[in-house]
């Protein structure tokens, strides 16, 4: 072997030192720095702040309200009954619209399940997210975006979004892959793997943590005993930032600028530190694991007050018809909400399609079968039918 | 047409030639695992891609079966084609997860929208006297997760064939090669093209007996309990599985109503193995042929064990000539 090919040198090793002290890496006591433009009140350094159009505080205003309405009108739903369970974004809407404000259309979005605003922005129909929550197969096709269904398997999404990005990247593609995670899934096998990878391998690819403080009733704290996500970057070979994930402006400005870094194949570790302020979905009770102090501290936080504040301050607020976008936003709710009416499943040979390219024969004995039943005994066909689907 | 060249392979030469001739004509497909591209593979399976095809298409890959496979379906969905190396069969499990949740799964999740068709090489079973965690069958778990493949060539010539049709497939394959007689015999193996259709078994040998099933290394147990047996006076027909799903239940089913007999010989444990599958097929197609119940020569309900002891668990050919004659018997 040549001396050139020695990979090694004294330094690249680490300098040595005799000092256990200096050697030692410790966790300490406080979480990396956040970025953030807007205070909870309101306030703000006006030279700071990221400049941005009256198009574009107007589109992201819109996409947080629907944000908010839309999860307010799914819960209606859900509790009329005529809906499954629903997971919603109650106090993430900065940090759910920020990410997609950030993104290009050409892009890919994995969502993670708290972010329909970003999806329907990403091209996703909000009538297929409804039909999800009701349990359709075919919600699941999303024909119009470069997305993929819902990672409600923890962190599975992840080396599979880190191997995509990789192929874009390969392809020379002007677009990365962004996989939405909640602070659960760092700590899955997969969120390691898949981290460490994008590392290695240089993938465009931006991991973005909405750590809204609970993994259903487990608190961060429970979670890990690191004092953030972000700096977890460092272990996987990735870039890492904190952001306000109640500040509108700091995510927005921060996912433009990963996405800018990971499409030069430096993938990045976003954290968005926000909080959920409801439950975990429609089935879950939060109050049997956090006391309404710690709810009432992150309510002043609210993502809307101090980006509302920072509109008006700046005159923005007058060019915002907020009862004009609310009144929208339910028309497109209302007509959703009737093409899901309006949906007709197929037979049950939906089940059996696509499970390969070509259906195996085992397969075709068995939709025959099933079909074969149902024709002998109708009654059978009422049974299911009649069991409650929600 | 004239008769294609061939050549003198083993079972990891013949795999290393179909990677080769797949990767020479589609620069989609991908290899990449641990050790598979400065070593060229722990059993030297993918020697000589990183020097044909560059360090784009031929990675050493961190050590992560979740990663080899995760993202192995995120490139097959974005357009590759990924051939990916499990180092022993016994490192798989970590990957479950991914097989699973994404690559059985993605293609009916979003109606084909998108699909993985990817390729998982797995070097697997016992009885080359590897270390502790490398000798497993666990082919009827993963053959129980629908919208996977799962394949087990016995000879190179079929290595080949079906390895070449497991990269063209447009499904995700479990390839399990059989490592124990990856390099105990040379077959011809055709140069260049030659595919064997996934999803066939072929009859071994034949006979009019007793069928005798099997796969992987436990063909050749089967076949040489055959020939042992032939002395005897007993005519024993093979048939050689290939796949495990799909399952091709016409040829089993064909073998078992023409010689009313059937033993089935696999490494793997006994409960759940895929025996049982197999069994359960025969008795609901083949029942009123059959003049004996169906023996099963398998590995126990044990963990697979060290090398000290694998050869009291691994099928022999002396356990199937005893099966043979207990169905004889009946």
């Amino acid at each position: 072997m040549s001396q050139e090919s020695v990979r090694f040198s004294e330094s690249s090793l680490g300098d040595p030192t005799s000092s256990f002290e200096d050697c030692l890496l410790q966790q300490g006591e406080t979480a990396p720095p956040r970025y953030r433009f807007l205070e909870p009140d309101g306030s703000y350094d006006p030279d700071a702040v990221p400049d941005f159009s009256v198009e574009e505080h107007r589109e992201i205003y819109y996409w947080m309200l629907l944000q908010k309405r839309y999860d307010e009108r799914m819960v209606n739903l859900q509790r009329r009954g005529e809906m499954g369970t629903v997971a919603t974004a109650r106090g993430q809407e900065a940090s759910t619209v920020g990410v997609s404000i950030g993104m290009e259309k050409r892009d890919w979005l994995l969502p993670y399940g708290r972010e329909p605003a970003a999806l329907i922005r990403h091209g996703v129909s909000m009538r297929d997210i409804m039909l999800y929550w009701l349990g359709v197969q075919d919600a699941n096709r999303l024909p119009d975006a470069n997305a993929l269904p819902f990672a409600i398997a923890i962190g599975t999404h992840l080396p599979v979004g880190v191997g995509y990005a990789w192929g874009l990247g390969m392809d020379g593609a002007d677009s990365v892959v962004t996989m939405m995670m909640g602070d659960g899934q760092p700590s899955t096998g997969e969120g390691q793997a898949a981290m460490n990878w994008a590392g290695v391998v240089d993938a465009p690819a931006v991991f973005f943590c909405l750590n809204n403080q609970y993994a259903i009733s487990a608190p961060f704290h429970k979670q890990t005993a690191t004092n953030s996500i972000a700096q977890k970057a460092l272990a996987w070979g990735l870039d890492g930032i904190r952001v306000d994930g109640n500040d509108v402006l700091a995510v927005v400005d921060a996912m433009r600028r990963a996405r800018e870094r990971a499409v030069e194949g430096n993938p990045v570790l976003l954290e968005a530190v926000t909080y959920r302020l409801e439950a975990h979905t429609t089935n879950d009770d939060p109050s049997r694991y956090r006391d309404d102090a710690e709810v009432d501290w992150w309510r002043e936080r609210d993502p809307f007050d101090r980006y509302r504040a920072f509109l008006e301050a700046e005159g923005y607020w007058s060019e915002i018809d907020e009862e004009a976008m609310r009144a929208e936003i339910d028309e497109r709710f209302d007509d959703a909400w009737q093409a899901v009416k309006e949906f007709e499943s197929g037979g049950v040979e939906e089940l059996f399609e696509y499970v390969y390219e070509d259906m195996t024969p085992a397969l075709q004995s068995q939709l025959a079968d099933l079909e074969e039943f149902l024709e002998e005994r109708p009654d059978a066909y009422e049974y299911i039918e009649e069991r409650p689907k929600g | 047409m004239s008769a294609q060249t061939t050549q003198q392979l083993t079972i990891v030469q013949a795999v290393n030639d179909a990677l080769d001739t797949a990767m020479d004509a589609d620069d989609r497909v991908m290899v990449y695992g641990e050790d598979v591209a400065e070593q060229g593979g722990v059993f030297r399976a993918t020697e000589g891609l990183l020097d044909d095809y560059g360090e784009e298409r031929v990675l050493d890959s961190p050590l992560s079966e979740i990663g080899i496979v995760g993202t192995a379906i995120g490139l097959a969905m974005q357009g590759k084609r990924p051939v990916v190396e499990i180092q022993f069969s016994g490192f798989l499990p970590p990957a479950f997860n991914q097989l699973v949740q994404n690559a059985g799964r993605i293609r009916w999740r979003n109606k084909g929208k998108h699909s993985a068709p990817m390729v998982v090489r797995v070097p697997y079973g016992g009885g080359i006297r590897a270390l502790e965690h490398h000798s497993e069958s666990l082919e009827a778990a993963y053959a129980h997760v629908p919208g996977i493949k799962l394949v087990v060539p016995s000879t190179p010539a079929d290595a080949k064939g079906m390895l070449l049709s497991a990269i063209d497939d447009p499904d995700p394959v479990l390839f399990f090669e059989p490592k124990r007689v990856y390099r105990t015999f040379r077959e011809a193996v055709p140069e260049g093209e030659h595919k064997v259709p996934l999803g066939k078994a072929k009859v071994a040998r034949e006979g009019s007996d007793v069928t005798l099933i099997g796969w992987g290394s436990m063909l050749h147990y089967a076949l040489q309990a055959a020939e042992n047996l032939e002395a005897e006076g007993v005519d024993c027909e093979v048939v050689d599985l290939r796949s495990i799903s799909p399952l091709d239940r016409e040829t089993v089913v064909e073998s078992v109503q023409k010689t009313g007999r059937a033993v089935v010989v696999h490494e793997a444990p006994r409960s759940g193995g895929f025996a049982g599958e197999l069994v359960a097929s025969i008795n609901e197609e083949a029942l009123m042929y059959l003049e004996a119940p169906i023996e099963r020569v398998t590995g126990f309900d044990t963990p697979m064990p060290m090398l000290a002891h694998e050869d009291y668990y691994l099928p022999n050919p002396p356990r199937i000539e005893r099966a043979v004659k207990s169905v004889l018997d009946f």
